[in-house]
């Protein structure tokens, strides 16, 4: 029995309201980054101009690089780690002790505000700086902090992805003669690659969505797009960043809309499968 | 491959595993079992369990765990005169939490607190509002538009809040329609802008949680059964009672982790009302930020950090109790 | 082996026939030098030849499990011989499926142990066991295609690359499967989905083909044609089967020999005939189609019934205790029978089609016979319950 077809308006008006609500604001800032006018909010016509200028602004691309290494580095990280972490915590008989902590382990960050979590690293790295000066913030810090947060998604997606293939074809690999090496090549491995990559791409996204940890934990060198803009905005609004934030939108929208098709692909694998 | 069943170890897996396929052989000299197809004895299981959670678990307590503990630690210690830590045990920062100042006893803390809260709760009803006839209007869409309904509805979502928040500023800037039109009404006076208020920050606090709300309330509509709403149909139950009685109690579950995602992120929001809100609308959040940062009193922060998880953790106990509770109605 | 067989009437049959012929030709045809495990090559072309010999190919002894607190399996003992399709018939939770799970090296067993050509299992794990496994839902690798299933066993021993393509080849052949090769786990059919599954375990040549309710998942016209497909392949590649099932119908059509099993134990082990004519147990005669309990009490020679005395071929073991007889083995006469003739009214008549059912009074029994007009409810009949057909039980 399936949700029933049909457009009543009671459902379609919220429903278009909603996405309104959602996208209005990013549009306005749209719109106005390609607004030829620098003050007042009149439309002067149309320009590139301002994303022209954000070429050339050495803080912007420093911003832009320290993010995307943030996010690289992290990610790649975060998704090694909370893999294994997910077969280990999934593929071995855990006493319920163990099992216990591991899960606490896990679900901490999912279920603490993200700045309770960033004012813990900010003790941590200063009680740390005593020990050594690769705590002083920076990227290194800031890597830190976000792996520590995203080893916890990767780890849950993987572990969900592991419950779902289940015990059976694994032991159907071992009945068809399959060593443990051969199993994990030619059998993990690849059915567990969609719920790896589903998990580094939510890393990814988080990283790059994360503001509150990384300015608790930024050094004056590692600023990142969302800590300058957000300097920025205090500085005041102008073109430029209308452009920058209308960029960032854009890629979003392309990670996005890749991860919407693979989670695709592969829930339509699975229900056929 | 396999050891000698003599080989004998100390192994953190109790003698009867505890999943379907571990089991004891012999009386207690082997220690063989079998565990997913792989014949392998106890000793080698939890070496290779160990062996994988070994690396992610010393990350997640050095950089987690410690963390956290050095966090409720540092809420019992003093701050020192150059914003320092000494270590001590008081209860000083509670105390002042609580509005015990050096002087006489103040209650902005507690504002700040209970304001938190109850922005968080308004949030989430007000999320949770949105994404009731968001997620029906979803489930009724065929299969491959119901991805890119929830792709549109996560995509702001994904977008840095910072980017989000700054939009709406922008939107609610004095010279934008939103600002005359409010001013058209009377409701503000002319050439300013609708921010700072706390209504600006329910709206940017709405827009950026919607989707925590959006997508669990999705799933567990996407899984109603419509079989139990036609059968109140055939028996002439009115659509009222349709709702409240064959659909509503089917969507608890998910109501129950909608309001669990939008209360936990809403309860530390710090980027909203320090973008869209002031002095008046300070949240602890933003009280934490400014211990951390300008005032330099870590020993204040940790203590209301550690408000806010137990606040944070009170509702989430509160929400699960009513979560079960609903369950059996 | 390759006679011209009388079962090869049905087309399909036919391809079978042809297709395993020429997949026998090619494996007789096997080089020495192949990378073939030499214990696997060798004796499966000298097991096909020599199928008939009776030797006894897998021995269970003494074999207990529990899971927890609960007894799964007690004292499990059978053989089973080369070449020879047995089928673990019991109601779900009897631990048959433990049983099989054990002897494919998936659970190991508490104590005994089970012998596969006389070599012992125990310490043996199941990707070194030469027995391969039809699972319940089949287990197809979704990522791989129905060739790249069908090649797993095989390239998980690295054979090469043309040995490979050419088993699989004979494989596909004998289940007539050519042109499902390149598709997916998801866009096969239930009983498409079976044949995989089943030329994925034989490709491997197992010893001991391990089948757990392989059926259980296609619809009940489609599983009629399987079971006999299944029961001509087993024959034809001479290979020893264990096939677990719930359905009686099942086991009957494809085993030559049935072990019925009942909370853990082996109540009763014989062919179709001797289980479902002789049972032992009331279990075994209630769960093997129906049959017509009747109590009664042993009194010089014959048993003493609501329906009078009852000679009974062979002295039951008991004074007092249950008889059974198969409603298809009364016989409804005219007249009086000459010997253990029973008066009845006919209560109740149920048309078949095939056969009637009739439920007669008194003592409430069900009688199986050939459609007739005459027969309606309220009609007096005498019925002959033979002594060679009341089955004395045990309990």
């Amino acid at each position: 029995m399936g949700m029933r077809r049909g457009k009543p308006l009671w459902l379609t008006v919220p429903a278009y309201a909603a996405l309104v609500f959602l996208y209005l604001p990013m549009l306005a800032v749209g719109v106005f980054s390609v607004n030829a006018g620098r003050h007042g909010f009149g439309w002067k016509g149309f320009t590139l101009e301002w994303y022209g200028r954000l070429l050339q602004n050495s803080q912007v691309l420093e911003a832009t690089r320290n993010t995307l290494i943030l996010a690289v580095v992290s990610t790649v990280v975060a998704t090694v780690l909370g893999t294994v972490l997910a077969i280990g915590m999934s593929r071995f008989p855990w006493p319920r002790r163990w099992r216990g902590f591991l899960d606490f382990a896990v679900y901490l960050p999912v279920v603490t505000p993200d700045i309770i979590f960033a004012a813990a690293l900010v003790v941590a790295f200063g009680l740390l700086r005593a020990v050594s000066a690769a705590f002083n913030p920076g990227l290194l810090t800031m890597v830190i902090a976000h792996v520590t947060f995203q080893i916890a998604f990767v780890a849950l997606v993987v572990h969900s992805r592991l419950v779902t293939i289940g015990r059976t074809l694994e032991e159907a690999a071992r009945d068809l003669y399959a060593d443990t090496p051969y199993l994990l090549r030619r059998v993990m491995l690849p059915l567990l690659m969609p719920g790896i990559v589903a998990g580094a791409m939510l890393a990814f996204t988080l990283s790059l969505d994360d503001f509150v940890i990384s300015f608790f934990t930024a050094g004056p060198d590692s600023t990142t797009l969302p800590i300058f803009i957000y300097a920025s905005v205090r500085r005041g609004v102008t073109p430029e960043l209308h452009a920058l934030s209308t960029l960032i939108f854009l890629a979003t929208v392309l990670l996005v809309l890749g991860l919407e098709r693979l989670m695709w692909l592969s829930t339509r694998q699975e229900a056929k499968g | 491959m396999i050891e000698s069943p003599e080989q004998r170890g100390e192994s953190p897996i109790p003698e009867h595993g505890s999943g379907g396929g571990a089991r004891r052989r012999g009386g207690g000299v082997s220690r063989l079992l079998i565990w997913y197809g792989e014949l392998t004895t106890q000793r080698r299981l939890s070496l290779r369990g160990v062996a994988f959670i070994l690396v992610p678990m010393a990350w997640l307590v050095g950089f987690l765990i410690l963390p956290s503990a050095a966090l409720v630690a540092v809420g019992f210690a003093e701050r020192g005169a150059y914003g320092e830590i000494r270590w001590s045990f008081t209860l000083e920062n509670f105390r002042r939490l609580l509005g015990f100042g050096l002087f006489d006893w103040s209650a902005d803390y507690l504002w700040i607190l209970g304001r938190s809260v109850w922005v968080a709760l308004v949030t989430t009803v007000f999320a949770v509002v949105v994404s009731y006839p968001l997620a029906f209007f979803i489930a009724s869409r065929p299969p491959r538009r119901r991805y890119l309904w929830l792709a549109l509805v996560v995509i702001p979502f994904c977008t840095n809040m910072v980017i989000r928040t700054y939009a709406w500023m922008l939107l609610f800037s004095q010279h934008m329609p939103f600002a005359r039109l409010a001013h058209l009404l009377g409701l503000i006076r002319a050439e300013t802008s609708l921010y700072p208020s706390v209504w600006a920050v329910y709206v940017g606090m709405v827009s950026s949680f919607l989707p925590f709300a959006t997508l669990p309330l999705y799933t567990s509509v996407e899984r109603l059964d419509w079989s139990i709403v036609e059968a109140a149909e055939d028996l002439y139950a009115s659509k009222r009672r349709i709702f409240f009685q064959a659909i509503l109690p089917q969507t608890f579950p998910g109501l129950t982790v909608a309001v669990i995602l939008t209360f936990i992120p809403a309860m530390g929001v710090f980027v909203v009302p320090d973008m869209l809100g002031g002095a008046k609308t300070m949240l602890v959040g933003n009280l934490i930020q400014q211990q951390f940062g300008a005032s330099r009193d870590w020993p204040f922060g940790a203590a209301v950090s550690l408000a806010l998880m137990v606040l944070t953790l009170a509702g989430l106990f509160w929400l699960r109790r009513r979560g079960e509770g609903a369950e059996w109605v | 082996m390759d006679r011209p067989s009388a079962e090869s009437a049905s087309p399909a049959a036919d391809r079978l026939r042809k297709g395993f012929a020429s997949g026998l030709r090619f494996l007789k045809s096997f080089p020495a030098d192949h990378n073939l495990r030499p214990a696997t090559a060798d004796s499966i072309v000298a097991g096909m030849a020599t199928f008939a010999e009776t030797r006894s190919a897998l021995c269970v002894e003494g074999v207990c499990k529990s899971f927890g607190e609960v007894q799964v399996l007690t004292d499990i003992g059978f053989e089973v011989s080369s070449g020879e399709f047995v089928t673990l018939l019991g109601p779900s939770g009897c631990g048959k499926t433990t049983l099989l799970r054990i002897l494919a090296g998936l659970e190991l067993a508490d104590r005994g142990r089970v012998m596969l050509d006389g070599r012992e299992m125990t310490g043996i794990p199941a990707n070194r066991r030469p027995v391969n496994t039809v699972f319940q839902n089949y287990a197809l690798f979704p990522h791989l295609s129905v060739r790249e299933n069908i090649a797993f066993g095989l390239r998980s021993r690295r054979f090469s690359e043309s040995a490979v393509a050419e088993r699989v080849g004979v494989a596909l052949q004998i289940l007539q499967m050519e042109s499902l090769v390149g598709r997916y786990p998801h866009q096969l059919s239930g009983g498409q989905k079976q044949r995989v599954a089943l030329a994925r375990a034989l490709v491997n040549e197992p010893e001991l083909l391990l089948l757990d309710e392989p059926m259980s998942a296609l619809d009940a016209k489609l599983r009629a044609e399987v079971q006999i497909e299944l029961r001509r392949l087993q024959r034809r590649l001479g290979k020893t089967f264990i096939l677990v099932t719930h359905d009686q119908d099942e086991a009957m059509t494809v085993s030559d020999r049935v072990l019925v099993m009942s909370d853990g134990r082996i109540v009763q082990s014989g062919t179709p005939a001797e289980v479902y004519e002789r049972p032992v147990s009331r279990f075994v005669a209630e769960f093997l189609g129906s049959a017509n309990l009747i109590s009664g009490s042993r009194v010089n020679g014959h048993v003493e019934t609501i329906h009078g005395p009852l000679s009974v071929s062979g002295s039951p073991g008991w004074s007092r205790g249950t008889l059974a007889i198969r409603p298809e083995r009364i016989r409804v006469c005219s007249r009086r029978p000459g010997m253990n003739g029973v008066s009845a009214r006919v209560r109740e008549v149920i048309y078949r089609g095939d056969h009637m059912d009739l439920f007669v009074e008194p003592g409430a029994l069900r009688v199986r016979t050939a459609p007739r007009a005459d027969l309606r409810a309220g009609a007096t009949i005498w019925l002959a319950l033979e002594p060679e057909y009341l089955v004395p039980l045990s309990d």
